[in-house]
């Protein structure tokens, strides 16, 4: 077993942000220890990926490619791979962690008797691999001690694409043996939620809540604040999952992603999941109870205390300022 | 229909965590524990598959005595018996040999349906539930927000990055992993409480169900993040603090 094998996820020949941060999660670990990198992509026109991934500075770029592999499936895309890292041997497979990846990787990992270690946000000496627990709040160390390959997710935003050198890698093609009868589930084309009527993706201040406002009856509070200002609502994922506001209204990734002038997140913990949608606001303004709220690593200013406190003297600043 | 769903006891969202002294984990005296969120939808689906479909849910859980709490929570919500596999030592175990005790319960109840949540609110690995599917040997599908029965097995709602979503169809028996947020949840009535108390929980010692223990992920050690903040926090009572980030808003970083 030796190298680093990356594998990037393309949609019609598109490499993603997190694909190419994944290539650059793989080239750091690949520099640290000193050995080759690679990457490969699958599917059953992968091309024009393989021509993209080729431009850079890798050992080689392998196009994993069958007809059986057009639409995403777990089955067929862990038959494929399980199938490659075999005859490959690779010692670490980097992925992106994406819903396919949560989707396929963690069956693929058992297949060899291992298990991915997801969402990493940093690789150290060792190498030891860093992931946030706890939503955040704490941060864990883990170490890889099986005997097969090590699989890694990275998280979005962990590893920068932009450093990626050029070069000008080898392209080779493995067919996988599949079968139709061994993919067990039929996946349909991908629709999109409920109509969008709001436009969070132009809105210049958002004022933001999330469950710290712990029942619909508070959100009076939050909309007179968002009055004031002249903003748009917005919300974290439980308050759009309680049905408390639309799901339109939620930022995240699985909602929208906003970059107004102002976000003001009010008794949001700052999740993961729900920074990646808000953190290209130009400025962020939190206010949250706990001084240790991952929200706080992102914010430009910050108020600690309760929000059922400060948000109704947040309003009448607002209102006083505006005359 | 014969569902099993797999839940978890995790420390309580609003807890205080501290790290214990040897830093390998959390200060567990500190912190109440509570049902995983995404499980307890997963419950849900399992109570309203029932109803629509008759059948049996049985709750699954692995973990301490206190684990005992949230199998007592799910039968008061209507699950009809509850499996504990006691272990005090699942900090020894990985995601693999968590799932690897759950498999070994399971397999014996030949289920139609097995169902977890998407993801712990502590270790957070979100991969237990599909490494469970290919132990068993079923198909799977994770993110599912809806399932509903058809001729040939299934037919669910998974949700995709960004507000996409996608159908997919599946044979049982098979395994689900459940997002957040598909249904409304329900509370626990008093008649409820009343009739767990008279619900079947069987033990299993992990000893017992044989399974391989031998990690091959550790968890080495558990640190407070590195702070990279640039935060300003405005101090005073909560008129002080507002009118102040009104000015800061205003004057500094000129967005008002
Ligand atoms: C695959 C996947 C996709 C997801 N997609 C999204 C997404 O698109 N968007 C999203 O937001 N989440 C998403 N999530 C969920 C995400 O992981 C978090 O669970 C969620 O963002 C938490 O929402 P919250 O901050 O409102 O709640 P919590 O994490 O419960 O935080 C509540 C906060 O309120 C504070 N608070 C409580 N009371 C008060 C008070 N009186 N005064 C002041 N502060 C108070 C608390 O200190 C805490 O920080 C996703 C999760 C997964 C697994
Ligand atoms: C020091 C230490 C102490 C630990 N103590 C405990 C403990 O007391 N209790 C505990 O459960 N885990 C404990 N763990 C975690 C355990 O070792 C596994 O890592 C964990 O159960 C699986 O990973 P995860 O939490 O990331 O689950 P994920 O893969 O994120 O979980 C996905 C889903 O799988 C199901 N699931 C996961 N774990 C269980 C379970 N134990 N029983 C039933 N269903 C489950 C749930 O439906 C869950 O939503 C401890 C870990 C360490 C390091």
């Amino acid at each position: 077993m030796s190298g680093v094998l990356v594998v990037i996820e393309q949609r019609d020949g598109a490499i993603g942000r997190i694909s190419w941060e994944a290539v650059a999660a793989g080239k750091f670990l690949g520099t640290k220890i000193g050995v080759d990198v690679g990457a490969a992509v699958i599917g059953a026109a992968t091309e024009s990926a393989a021509a993209q991934l080729s431009a850079k500075a890798l050992a080689k770029v392998v196009r994993i490619e069958h007809a059986l592999l057009a639409q995403y499936t777990s089955d067929g895309y862990s038959l494929a791979l399980e199938q490659f890292i075999a005859q490959d041997k690779p010692e670490y497979v980097i992925f992106p962690h994406t819903y396919q990846v949560r989707d396929f990787v963690p069956a693929l990992a058992t297949r060899f008797g291992e298990m991915l270690i997801s969402d990493v946000i940093a690789i150290a000496d060792g190498p030891v691999f860093a992931r946030q627990l706890l939503q955040g709040r704490l941060q864990g160390s883990y170490r890889h001690t099986g005997t097969g390959p090590c699989l890694v997710s990275v998280q979005a935003g962990a590893f920068r694409a932009d450093a990626l050198e050029a070069g000008s890698a080898q392209v080779s093609r493995f067919t996988p043996a599949l079968d139709a009868a061994q993919i067990r589930t039929r996946p349909e084309p991908p629709f999109r939620g409920s109509e969008q009527t709001i436009d969070l993706g132009s809105a210049q201040l958002i004022v933001s809540v999330g469950r710290g406002i712990k029942d619909a009856e508070n959100l009076p509070l939050v909309q007179e604040l968002a009055k004031a200002l002249g903003a748009e609502l917005a919300a974290s994922r439980p308050i759009c999952d309680n049905g408390w506001l639309p799901m339109e209204r939620q930022v995240g990734s699985s909602g929208q992603t906003v970059s107004p002038r102002l976000y003001l997140a009010v008794g949001i913990s700052g999740a993961i999941q729900h920074l990646v949608g808000m953190k290209g606001a130009q400025c962020i303004a939190a206010i949250n109870k706990d001084p240790d709220a991952p929200i706080f690593e992102v914010a430009d200013y910050g108020i600690v205390g309760d929000l059922f406190e400060v948000v109704p003297a947040l309003t009448e600043a607002v209102k006083a300022a505006k005359g | 229909m014969k569902i099993i769903v797999a839940i978890k006891q995790v420390p309580e969202r609003d807890a205080q965590v501290r790290i214990d002294p040897v830093g390998k984990w959390i200060e567990e005296l500190d912190v109440q524990f509570a049902l995983n969120e995404s499980d307890a939808y997963a419950l849900e689906e399992a109570l309203q598959l029932k109803e629509k479909h008759g059948g049996e849910v049985i709750v699954i859980s692995a973990g301490p005595e206190r684990a005992g709490q949230v199998i007592r929570e799910a039968l008061a919500k209507g699950a009809d018996r509850g499996i504990h596999i006691e272990a005090d030592d699942l900090g020894s175990r990985d995601a693999l040999g968590v799932a690897r005790l759950l498999a070994a319960a399971i397999q014996p109840e030949n289920p139609d349906l097995v169902l977890a949540g998407l993801q712990s609110e502590d270790l957070g690995l979100g991969q237990t539930g599909v490494i469970l599917a290919e132990l068993l040997g079923f198909p799977h599908s994770s993110l599912i927000l809806h399932v509903d029965v058809t001729a040939k097995g299934l037919k669910v709602k998974r949700e995709l990055e960004e507000g996409w979503f996608q159908s997919i169809e599946l044979p049982l028996p098979a395994v689900l992993a459940i997002q957040s947020g598909g249904n409304k949840l329900r509370y626990a009535t008093l008649m409820g409480i009343k009739r767990a108390k008279t619900k079947e929980v069987r033990r299993a010692s992990a000893g017992e169900l044989g399974a391989d223990a031998s990690p091959v992920v550790i968890l080495e050690g558990i640190s407070l993040p590195q702070k990279q903040r640039s935060t300003q926090i405005l101090p005073g009572s909560p008129k002080e603090a507002s009118a102040a980030l009104v000015e800061k808003l205003r004057f500094e970083a000129r967005v008002l």
